[in-house]
């Protein structure tokens, strides 16, 4: 049965606002609010922090994708909450239906020039990103997006040796010897050289910003330049077996002062470990593969 | 029976089932836990002594299984327990009856001691800062503290080794003793480095990934 009050085209025939224009304001009101908080409210919190270059590149990756997000979220939630409001059966006890939604070729080719526009801008930023400086993450034996260093200051060295269920780290440019415990300098270059000895493990500096799975066999790199002392929650990223959950522990970063005493004590401290390790290697295969029995 | 009737039995039947079922897991699984072995006080001081064997009891559920046992100070009264009870803050006198033979460290770092009093452990009563990595059975570790301990292997030439758990002072052995201070109260596992699980690939397989044998907790109280 038609309604009482439906046209040629069987709709009521009501003055309707321009709800186009409505929802397109309302959504510039929410997006620029939402944007604004994001970018100087809730960005500067973002993890991972501050405790590296890197780590505060990623601050920043982090904001840009989440207030590029913003306008995508309000634009759904916008159109969402003013449907629910304003196109709600205002009389339920008459039943209309809409009109038919035929296609529109200018909210299509507007649909894809837009979503195509975001998804390669975000490719193209998140390339360059990396490639600057390589964001903290492993990048493989043969790095391609290595920070600048400078020819008198090389990166300090550090070799991360996971294995069932610790880390150990070597120094190579400390007579090649190797610690429980990790330290760094602050405000300088560091390049890890991730392996294993055994399965898959995953060395996720948190503070600093740097996650690099460590592969038995593999020397995966990756860069970090800190900043100032702090501390450094370290843990295994990667499922390794039943005391995955404990392979955590703290890392500290230290002035140039305070790190080059430590390292000097360290090398004393494991004079008689030292002499028994192999000479330094980019990776290691220890024997056994499989006990005798 | 009515309809409604026989619905009500079959409900009242299935809930029974599942009442039964929520039972047996609480008492079967959920309140299972290992067993746990004390220190030892005494006029020394507080004490621990643990053993390590090639192979589990016989009657073990896994008897072929490399494990750690407690014992007492005589090597008596073998407890399959991989959960210690310490006092905290404490120094805590550790030793070790180590029958199983030599398989080596994978990290030959892992080789000198660390953490205990002194940096430094005893081995057949001669004090060492470090092994052969080579040498090497096992290894008590705690990584949350920082005490790692290497046990030195039997060769394999000995002539009267231990096959199965328990083993007397009389089968071939080293004796290891250390002392290292307890944290504050709390639950730290503890584990072994040498990947000493026979049969499985890289050795670690079987008794390493299972606690009660190769690793389990600390209980400081």
């Amino acid at each position: 049965m038609d309604h009482p009050a439906a046209g040629s085209t069987g709709m009521p025939e009501v003055n309707e606002p321009n709800h186009f224009l409505r929802i397109v304001l309302w959504w510039l009101v929410v997006s620029v609010i939402g944007t604004a908080l994001v970018v100087f409210v809730l960005g500067p919190g973002l993890p991972p922090g501050n405790g590296s270059v890197e780590a505060s590149g990623q601050v920043t990756d982090n904001t840009v994708l989440l207030a590029l997000s913003v306008p995508v979220a309000a634009a759904v939630l916008v159109y969402l909450t003013y449907a629910l409001i304003v196109f709600r059966e205002r009389e339920p006890e008459v039943y209309v239906d809409g009109p038919p939604i035929r296609g529109n070729a200018s909210i299509q080719l507007w649909w894809l020039v837009t979503t195509t526009v975001i998804v390669l801008f975000l490719a193209g930023y998140g390339s360059i990103r990396l490639l600057a400086d390589g964001s903290g993450g492993g990048q493989g034996p043969n790095p391609i997006a290595a920070p600048a260093a400078s020819s008198s200051d090389p990166p300090l060295q550090v070799q991360v040796i996971a294995q069932q269920w610790q880390f150990n780290y070597r120094f190579p440019g400390y007579g090649g010897v190797e610690v429980p415990d990790l330290e760094l300098p602050a405000n300088t270059l560091v390049e890890f050289h991730v392996t294993s000895l055994d399965v898959i493990h995953s060395f996720w500096a948190y503070q600093l910003g740097v996650k690099a799975d460590a592969n038995p066999g593999v020397d995966n790199v990756a860069y970090v330049t800190t900043k100032g002392p702090l501390s450094v929650n370290i843990r295994c990223a990667e499922l390794c077996g039943v005391w995955h959950g404990y392979m955590f522990e703290t890392a500290h970063v230290v002035s140039k002062a305070d790190f080059a005493t430590w390292i000097r004590a360290q090398e004393t401290r494991f004079a008689p470990a030292t002499k028994t390790l192999p000479p330094y290697s980019k990776t290691y295969f220890p024997p056994p593969e499989r006990r005798g029995g | 029976m009515s309809a409604s009737g026989k619905r009500l039995a079959g409900i009242a039947v299935v809930a029974a089932i599942v009442c039964v079922a929520i039972a047996l897991y609480i008492a079967l699984y959920l309140t299972n836990v290992p067993g746990s072995a004390s220190a030892v006080e005494t006029s020394s001081g507080t004490n621990l002594y643990l053993a390590t064997v090639a192979s589990a009891a016989t009657n073990d559920p896994h008897p072929t299984w490399v494990s750690y046992y407690a014992v007492d100070a005589n090597d008596q009264n073998w407890r399959h327990a991989t959960t210690y009870v310490l006092p905290a803050n404490t120094l805590v006198h550790v030793t070790i009856f180590q029958f199983d033979s030599q398989t080596g460290l994978r990290n030959p770092f892992i080789g000198q001691a660390t953490g205990t009093v002194g940096g430094t452990f005893t081995l057949n009563g001669k004090t060492m800062e470090a092994i052969d990595p080579d040498t090497a059975s096992h290894v008590f570790a705690i990584p949350a503290i920082g005490l790692s301990v290497p046990l030195y292997g039997i060769s394999s030439t000995a002539k009267n080794p231990c096959s199965n758990a328990p083993c007397p002072l009389s089968n071939d052995h080293s004796t290891i003793t250390f002392t290292f201070r307890t944290p504050a109260k709390g639950l730290y596992r503890w584990q072994c480095f040498v990947p000493c699980a026979a049969g499985f690939i890289q050795g670690f397989g079987g008794p390493m990934q299972t606690v009660g044998y190769m690793d389990g907790f600390i209980k400081v109280v």
